[in-house]
Order: structure tokens, then C-alpha cells, then sequence
């Protein structure tokens, strides 16, 4: 929407809908799927490709024009963290990260001291930092604080498709951001993604809705659109909920067909 | 200095194998190159032929493919082994595919549905169940698919029974590298060595695995779009006493990732597999081996006091679509056999038969026409908005 950038670390977009990679069936399908997102930024685990190899999702990315946005996946401390996403900046001549810490392989929850210890040492280092975190609006308000370029909470765990959990959480970080709060994890199908925009989410980040859909392809589409129209709804306001009905059409000067039967 | 065949297959693993001895068996002269005929991802390959646990959404036509070369096995096994004399550990044994949580059991009962709107065998049971048939299994088990039809062969005595039946059957070896495609006027009329040697011949098949991408001198629009991913695979024995430990391939998703253990009648239970897209990397990692052993132990804890024997990892070729690339190229003489992914063990048996059909008739089998490498061109073509 021309008339409504996202920006995202200096980079204006015009799609909100970030994309990952994992559990795609195959790279056709991935290929495919990411064209109907119609998104302009993907995350790719460091830690699981080559940059150099041909015909690898990268080179999909690249034939598609879509950015890459490397991910810390995989890692248990700011040390392994801060490693990899300078290896990261190396291999993709790129600042930008999506910073991953996670506490355990059961949830995969983030470990909220790790992450903002992390979130520090590569913001001074000159990244622009993405944090994956809890829904916490503290450490959402101490994340931005030291610096990062955006707010990246779970709606519920990683691949859970559990949706947003706790949506008042995301009221609370959206009204004391100053920088663009992202829904990272959760979404299981189109009205989440549609939800964290009504939300004021400025973008929505997704992977395994898609990519373990049975047809990715058209989960694609659908979060596309429902991404647009949840941003729509969030700008047009929508209207305070009421206990009882008010009647949408005007009841003064209804026709009377015929006096003497009722119409019901 | 040159040497001249009807066929010359380029690359020596089961796939490049099976397509110089079935050409050779149709009366012609074959010749096939490669440093180590006999190498290759077999080598590391846990060999299950399992066509229906292996099943996923948006892959029904390589469901088709899977099925007839699985059909075929029986026969195809014994016919080579009595042209090699080699046992090649096919064994009808069946497959257990088990859940360990609620999670990994509604997946499961996923499959299974997809399994039933395919027409496939595949028999739902309680975790009870499960174990009465593998008591090994953990007692956390909470259900799991039985499906006797998905077998296992031994990709390693596979490919020594492929030499030999190579050799017998006149297949010339011409042990070196490949270094170049050699194209003359618009036909590819062989390739040339490492070491300055020029093989020729009539129709040449690329059957290079995962390096099949990487040959000089195809031109750009026939070069198969074939990438390198890696699987790490751990081998253990199992000792006398403990036999049978376990008595068929069981197999689950464990957080997400795959894990399966295959038993061999000598002994030799395979774990495998990582899956990571890693270029050309083949080094043994602490991580791999972790993971794969972490998960195995969830599934059948006791594998813990079993001796372990050895790592290894090696590249499935991967298309765009997961599904192989067969057949005749837009180059004239030179044909595909490559791209066979997870599935290069259970499809060895029907490439085989459909490039000989090819290099005999000049014309793609029905059953393989959905395979044919043109696919891609028209894709690359057709550029998406």
C-alpha cells in the first residue's frame, strides 16, 4: 500500500508480511507459496545453509527479489547468538538480524535474559537488531530501550499454530512502542494473522501456518490478504461493542405495504 | 586418446549403476564413469523403501512412481542378486511408525487419512499395540500406523551387487572423474576425463547425484536444477544376546524432526537422518549425532547399551520438487537420471527400467512422463510476477 509504507530499519516495504522458510515441502512449493505472500523479506536460519551453494532457497530468494533476513535459530546463549549473527553480517553483507535465544527445545520459548543481553552487544556493534521475544510488554520496553529496531513477541510457541494467546499483552506493547511491533510466532491461520494488525501490529511474521499447510500455496494467499485487511481494519477504527443490537437500517419513514397484515 | 560406447552413464552410485547395467542387458555397448563405482549417498543410506510412511501433501505423483518401483523390488532383488551372487538384505520386514506425544499423534493421524484417500495399506494402533509388536519401543507411546508394505534393502550391499552385475553383463568402467560434457555441433557426444581422456558415445546420461548440477560444458538451460542436502546417519550393532531388539523399521517425528531405526538381519541397526541444506559439507558434527541419538533414545530407550559403530554423512540430490529427473534433455544424447532425493534406494529398480525403455526407444514410459527433466525449462521460462 503505497500510501502506507512499513519500515523496517531504514528499508521502507510495501508488503507487512514477513516470511520464513522452514518446513516448506519442497523449494518449488516454498517458490510458489512465498510469490503469493507477496512478501519482501524472508528469514533464513543461519545456521541451516550455505550461502554459496546453487539452488538453494537463497538462490529462490534471489531470483524472486525478496530480502533475506538472517535468524539466529537455533541458539541457547547471547555468546552462540552474537557468533552467528556476525557470521551472518559476513556471509550476507547485510545489518539487519532477526535475534533468536532460545531457552529450551521443548517450547522454545525465548530466554529473556540471554536475549537482552544479546539484543545490547550487537546493537553497539552497528546491527539492526529484531528480537524474537516473549509477550512481555517489560522486556519489549527494555529491548527497544537498548536500541533494537523492532518488537518481534510470540502469540504463542514457535510451530504451536496456537494463535495470540494473550491479546491485551500485545495492546499493552503496541501503546509504548515507539518502533514497529512485529507478531513472531503463533499464527496458525489467516484471522491471527488479520487479529495481531487489528492489534496494531505493524507486520505479521510467519512460517509454519504456511509452509505445513496442506496447500501452502493458498495459506499463502490467504495470510496476504489478511494482513491487508487487518491493517485496513486497524486504520479505519472499528466500532466500540455494544451489550444489545442498534439496527443498522434507518426506521423512520418504513413503508407500510399493507395496513392491515403485518409484515411478520 | 578415445573411446567410443553406444551409452556412457557419468557417475557409479546405484542410480548411474542400475542404468548401465539395464542398458547393457538390452544388448548395448555401455560404458559408465567414475573414480569409485559403487560410492556415492548409498553408501550412507539407511535404504528404507517406504513409499507410504514417506508420503506428504502436494506429492501424489511421485506417490505413483514410488509405488510401481516398490512393486517391482521383489523380483528386481532377486533377479540381481542371481546375476551378481550378492545377497542384498531385502527384507519385507515392515514399518512402525510411532507418536510420543499428543502432538506427533495428531500428526500421525493426519497421514494415516492421507494414507486412506491415497488407497494405502496402513493399519491405526494403540500405543499398547505398538508395543506388544516392538517391545523395545518407549512406554510414552501413544499410538502409531503399521504398515507392512514399506520395506528395506541394504544400499550398500546394493551397490557392490551392482558392480558385479555390471561388470558380468560387459559394462566397461572407466574409473576417474568427469570433467567436462563434450558437445559436437548441437549433440553432446561424450565427456572428457581429468586426465585429458575423451570418452564418446551415442547417448550420454548425467547420473551424478547431487553433483550432477555441477558438470562443465552442459549448457545453461539443461543443467539439472539439483542441490546438495545433507544426512548425517549414525550405525549401531546389536549384539546376539539382544536380538532381535527390533524386528522392523520403526520410526517417528520427534520434535519435529525425522528419526528412523532400521534393523538389519546381521545386526546393524542404522539411525538416521539429519536434513540440513549445508552446500557440500559432509563433516560429522556433534550437533548431528546428538540430535539423532537424543531422539532415538526417546523412541527406543535401550539403544543406549548397544556398541556404536560409525558415522557418516552424505548429499541426497534435491530437485525443486523433490521428484527425480528422467530421461531425454533438450540437448540431443543427453539424458537425465538424477534428482532422486529421500527416495534414490526404493527408485533404483524403476529408473533402471524407464532409461533403458529411453535409450533403447528414444521414447519416455507413461509412468515417467510426469518426470521428465523439460519440467523445469518451462518453469524457468514462465517468470513468476
Amino acid at each position: 500500500m503505497a500510501d502506507d509504507p512499513f519500515v523496517l530499519g531504514g528499508t521502507s516495504f510495501s508488503s507487512r508480511l514477513i516470511m520464513g522458510t522452514g518446513g516448506a515441502p519442497s523449494l518449488d512449493v516454498l517458490e510458489r507459496a512465498l510469490v503469493a505472500s507477496g512478501t519482501e523479506l524472508t528469514t533464513v536460519a543461519m545456521r541451516r545453509v550455505d550461502p554459496g551453494t546453487q539452488g538453494s532457497v537463497l538462490s529462490v530468494l534471489d531470483r524472486l527479489g525478496i530480502r533475506v533476513l538472517p535468524n539466529t535459530a537455533g541458539c541457547f546463549t547471547a555468546g552462540e547468538a552474537v557468533l552467528t549473527a556476525r557470521l551472518a553480517r559476513e556471509a550476507f553483507g547485510t545489518d539487519l538480524v532477526k535475534l533468536e535465544v532460545i531457552a529450551d527445545e521443548r517450547t522454545l520459548l525465548p530466554d529473556p535474559i540471554e536475549l537482552l543481553d544479546a539484543a545490547e552487544t550487537l546493537v553497539d556493534d552497528g546491527f539492526t537488531v529484531l528480537p524474537y521475544t516473549n509477550d512481555d510488554p517489560v522486556l519489549a520496553r527494555k529491548l527497544q530501550d537498548v536500541g533494537c529496531a523492532a518488537i518481534m513477541p510470540l502469540g504463542s510457541p514457535i510451530g504451536s499454530g496456537l494463535g495470540i494467546r494473550n491479546p491485551h499483552n500485545f495492546q499493552l506493547i503496541v501503546e509504548h512502542a515507539r518502533v514497529p511491533v512485529i507478531l513472531d510466532a503463533g499464527a496458525g491461520t489467516a484471522s491471527d494473522a488479520a487479529l495481531a494488525m487489528e492489534l496494531g501490529c505493524a507486520g505479521v511474521m510467519l512460517a509454519s501456518a504456511v509452509t505445513r499447510a496442506q496447500e501452502p500455496v493458498l495459506m499463502a494467499e490467504a495470510m496476504k490478504h489478511a494482513v491487508e485487511a487487518g491493517r485496513l481494519a486497524r486504520r479505519a477504527g472499528r466500532i466500540p461493542r455494544r451489550h444489545f443490537a442498534e439496527a443498522s437500517s434507518p426506521a423512520e419513514g418504513m413503508a407500510r405495504l399493507d395496513p392491515e397484515r403485518p409484515a411478520f | 586418446m578415445s573411446r567410443t560406447s553406444d551409452v556412457l552413464v557419468v557417475g557409479g552410485g546405484i542410480i548411474g549403476l542400475v542404468t548401465a547395467w539395464r542398458a547393457a542387458q538390452r544388448g548395448l555397448a555401455t560404458a559408465l564413469v567414475d573414480p569409485e563405482p559403487g560410492g556415492g549417498a548409498a553408501r550412507v543410506a539407511a535404504g528404507m523403501l517406504a513409499a507410504v510412511t514417506e508420503l506428504h501433501y502436494g506429492e501424489q505423483t511421485l506417490l505413483g512412481l514410488n509405488l510401481a518401483s516398490a512393486r517391482r523390488y521383489p523380483e528386481f532383488a532377486a533377479e540381481l542378486t542371481g546375476a551378481s551372487g550378492e545377497d542384498l538384505g531385502y527384507r519385507r520386514c515392515g514399518t512402525l511408525a510411532v507418536a510420543l506425544d499428543a502432538d506427533d499423534r495428531a500428526l500421525l493421524r493426519e497421514l494415516h487419512s492421507l494414507q486412506r484417500a491415497s488407497g494405502l495399506e496402513s493399519e491405526w494402533l494403540s500405543g499398547r499395540e505398538c508395543r506388544r509388536l516392538e517391545p523395545m519401543l518407549a512406554p510414552g507411546v501413544r499410538g502409531g500406523l503399521r504398515v507392512d508394505g514399506d520395506h528395506q534393502v541394504d544400499p550398500r550391499r546394493l551397490a557392490r551387487a551392482l558392480v558385479v552385475a555390471c561388470e558380468r553383463a560387459g559394462v566397461v568402467f572407466h574409473r576417474i572423474w568427469a570433467e567436462r560434457l563434450e558437445v559436437v555441433g548441437d549433440r553432446a557426444a561424450g565427456v572428457v576425463a581429468t586426465d585429458g581422456t575423451v570418452f564418446t558415445a551415442g547417448q550420454v546420461v548425467l547420473a551424478g547425484g547431487s553433483l550432477s548440477g555441477r558438470l562443465a560444458g552442459v549448457p545453461e538451460e539443461v543443467l539439472p536444477p539439483v542441490r546438495p542436502v545433507k544426512g548425517q546417519v549414525v550405525r549401531l550393532t546389536v549384539p546376539r544376546p539382544y536380538a532381535p531388539f527390533l524386528s522392523r523399521t520403526v520410526r517417528a517425528v520427534v520434535r519435529g524432526s525425522q528419526v528412523y531405526l532400521v534393523p538389519r538381519e546381521n545386526g546393524e541397526l542404522v539411525v538416521g537422518a539429519t536434513s540440513e541444506e549445508l552446500g557440500w559439507d559432509t563433516t560429522v558434527t556433534a550437533g548431528g549425532v546428538y540430535q539423532l541419538l537424543r531422539d532415538a533414545h526417546d523412541l527406543v530407550p535401550g539403544i543406549t547399551e548397544l556398541p556404536f559403530t560409525e558415522t557418516r554423512a552424505g548429499l541426497r540430490p534435491g530437485s525443486p520438487d523433490n521428484a527425480p529427473l528422467l530421461g531425454p534433455t533438450a540437448l540431443p544424447g543427453l539424458l537425465l537420471a538424477t534428482g532422486h532425493y529421500r527416495n534414490g534406494v526404493l527408485l533404483t529398480p524403476v529408473t533402471g527400467d524407464v532409461l533403458a525403455h529411453v535409450l533403447t526407444t528414444g521414447e519416455l514410459p507413461d509412468e515417467a512422463r510426469p518426470f521428465s527433466p523439460q519440467r523445469f525449462s518451462a518453469a524457468r521460462t514462465e517468470q513468476p510476477v
